[in-house]
């Protein structure tokens, strides 16, 4: 078999761990679900009706930025697993096995996806029952949610990165909240990006996590032709400007990790 | 015949500290060599790269012919590795950690389920081999971690304190768990922080502090070197000290000392309990009153005291020897 045949093969065997491990302990994966409940109900009903947008329901223009922001989030498992492995041991046995160097991660970030298919699933089902409508067609909101699998897959292998750099579970989940925050905040997630002060502005209008709530929500058909989008060339392509950074990514996260795992030393 | 391991230089800082000082190893094929130390001696930091795991600042290795910086991967191939921490994972059975391990040897699944199921028997797992990890106690895990570096039946195996924080009876199904595998041929460099484990399971002992080799030799050496067990006794009337020492001296291999506020006599011997039963009824039929008395067996400590000067730099760690009283000039 090939390198990457290999790579394949273990990194599923990895992924099958991980999988087992989502069904042993359930409690892990009801936080998981709860939280974009909450974020969903919460904005809906605290900011829903106090933030007027002229012409268009707050909660369809939110919904979108909810999804965006909590996938991104759950990127942030992917990290914690890594650092707990590594706390743990374990990546130290999987080091000393004549496995695919790459398969580790693979399999993490690739088990990872189903934390946030399954929180996309709830986030849908507590949107249409507040008042949420996919107003375009099916497919196209299925290419939407795509998308977002897509970047949040990608941003997991930069939480991998972090995850093989951190000394601990807790140090990455409260790095994670500080750069996370902010990088879904300061974008068109909650509010539109024209409403921004200056340099926020032109931040968020260049923040690939605008470019993939505005993919969104174009999918979902969540956008008013009275209006349009910052005339600005990464909100007018929003999916070829997030595949393009998803593509960064990658290319720059995969190799950068693979090595750090290969240097990593246990603590 | 060349050793199944060889090491010959090591050396790795980090930042200030020199955790491997130009280490050399010889370890012949189907041997058991000990390298012994307290915390810190770079008893991990000599495992981890001989096990692919760290790359050396200098020196070079090879395990079973291969060369460990230049071929990595196949060495990876050949060895067992168990770590300090058992590296087992905590949700997963035990069944289910070595499954995966085998798979990862890509021993294909059939392969890997029967040798998930010999080794837990072997290692008498059987009965817990369909709970999860985290319910196993300490011996347990260790046991489960020791068979997941067996899964692909390696020539060469290192273990990293392989008994380091266990309770006395684990110890003892530890030791001869490896005793067994040893028997079976297998070649080991374990490392330890206990004179007593490398004396059971290893035929040549490497004494290491700050990252150098300060003795070798088998553990008989070893002792001579530092004395073997010995009886300490603590009279209660110091004028009837020449009695009791008179009786150590029937048994005594060589020269009774005395030291304590002079009420106390240390005497090296041989035979263990026996021996010290013996002292103990004629010390009675003499009427002798004791304050105490006790066989002390040489600890690390004890070791360094005599190749160093000094006691290991941390001696309040189990093992390090602090419970045990230096003996008075």
């Amino acid at each position: 078999m090939s390198r990457i045949g290999w790579a394949v093969h273990d990194g599923h065997i990895v992924a099958l761990r991980n999988v087992r491990k989502i069904r042993r302990v359930p409690e892990v994966l009801v936080f998981v679900l709860i939280s974009p409940i909450m974020f969903v109900l919460l904005f809906a009903y605290v900011f829903g009706d106090s933030i007027p947008i002229a012409g268009l329901d707050y909660r369809e223009f939110l919904i979108a930025g909810i999804f965006a922001q909590t996938v991104i989030f759950g990127a942030t498992f992917t990290g914690a697993g890594i650092a707990e492995d590594m706390q743990k041991g374990i990546i130290d046995r999987f080091r000393s096995l004549p496995m695919s160097r790459s398969a580790v991660l693979v399999g993490r970030t690739a088990s990872d996806v189903i934390y946030n298919l399954l929180s996309i699933l709830i986030m849908t089902l507590t949107g249409l029952l507040v008042g949420w409508r996919i107003r375009g067609s099916l497919i196209d909101a299925l290419g939407g949610f795509l998308l977002l699998l897509v970047f949040a897959y990608a941003f997991s292998w930069v939480m991998a990165f972090v995850g093989l750099l951190v000394p601990s579970v807790e140090v990455i989940n409260n790095a994670s909240f500080i750069v996370i925050f902010p990088v879904t905040f300061i974008a068109n997630t909650f509010v539109p990006s024209e409403n921004l002060p200056g340099p926020l502005r032109t931040f968020a209008e260049w923040n690939p996590v605008s470019a993939v709530t505005q993919a969104a929500r174009e999918a979902f058909g969540n956008t008013n032709p009275a209006l349009p989008p910052p005339d600005v060339w990464p909100l007018r392509h929003p999916v070829a400007y997030t595949l393009l950074w998803v593509g960064i990514i990658l290319v720059v996260f995969i190799p950068l990790s693979v090595r750090q795992y290969q240097r990593a030393a246990a603590r | 015949m060349p050793a199944v391991i060889e090491a010959r230089g090591l050396t790795k800082r980090y930042g200030h500290v020199t955790a491997l000082d130009g280490l050399d190893l010889d370890v012949p094929s189907a041997q058991v060599l000990g390298l012994l130390g307290p915390n810190g001696a770079g008893k991990t930091t000599a495992v981890r790269i001989l096990t692919t795991l760290l790359r050396p600042d200098a020196g070079r290795a090879t395990v079973a012919g291969v060369d460990v910086l230049e071929q990595p991967e196949e060495v990876r191939r050949r060895i067992g590795l168990s770590g300090q921490y058992a590296a087992v994972d905590e949700t997963l059975t035990g069944y289910e950690n070595l499954e995966m391990i085998g798979r990862l040897y890509r021993l294909g699944r059939r392969r890997a389920r029967a040798r998930a199921s010999e080794l837990l028997e072997r290692f008498s797992l059987t009965d817990a081999a369909g709970r999860p990890v985290k319910t196993y106690s300490g011996g347990m895990r260790r046991r489960l971690d020791l068979a997941g570096s067996l899964v692909a039946e390696p020539s060469v195996l290192f273990l990293d304190e392989p008994t380091t924080g266990l309770d006395p009876r684990s110890r003892v199904t530890m030791w001869e768990v490896i005793r067994e595998l040893v028997d079976r041929g297998t070649t080991l460099l374990l490392t330890t922080q206990y004179l007593e484990e490398a004396d059971r399971l290893a035929d040549e002992i490497v004494v290491i502090d700050h990252g150098r080799a300060i003795a070798r030799g088998d553990a008989d050496a070893l002792k001579a070197e530092v004395g073997g067990e010995r009886i300490e006794v603590v009279v209660r009337d110091t004028d009837r000290i020449g009695e009791v020492g008179g009786i150590l001296e029937t048994v005594a291999l060589g020269q009774v000392v005395v030291g304590g506020q002079g009420n106390q006599l240390t005497a090296p011997v041989a035979g263990g309990p026996d021996t010290l039963m013996r002292v103990l009824r004629e010390l009675d039929a003499a009427g002798l009153e004791l304050l105490d008395v006790g066989l002390r067996r040489p600890t690390l400590d004890d070791v360094f005291l005599a190749l160093t000067g000094q006691p290991t730099d941390d001696a309040a760690e189990p093992g390090g020897g602090a419970a045990t009283e230096e003996v008075g000039p």
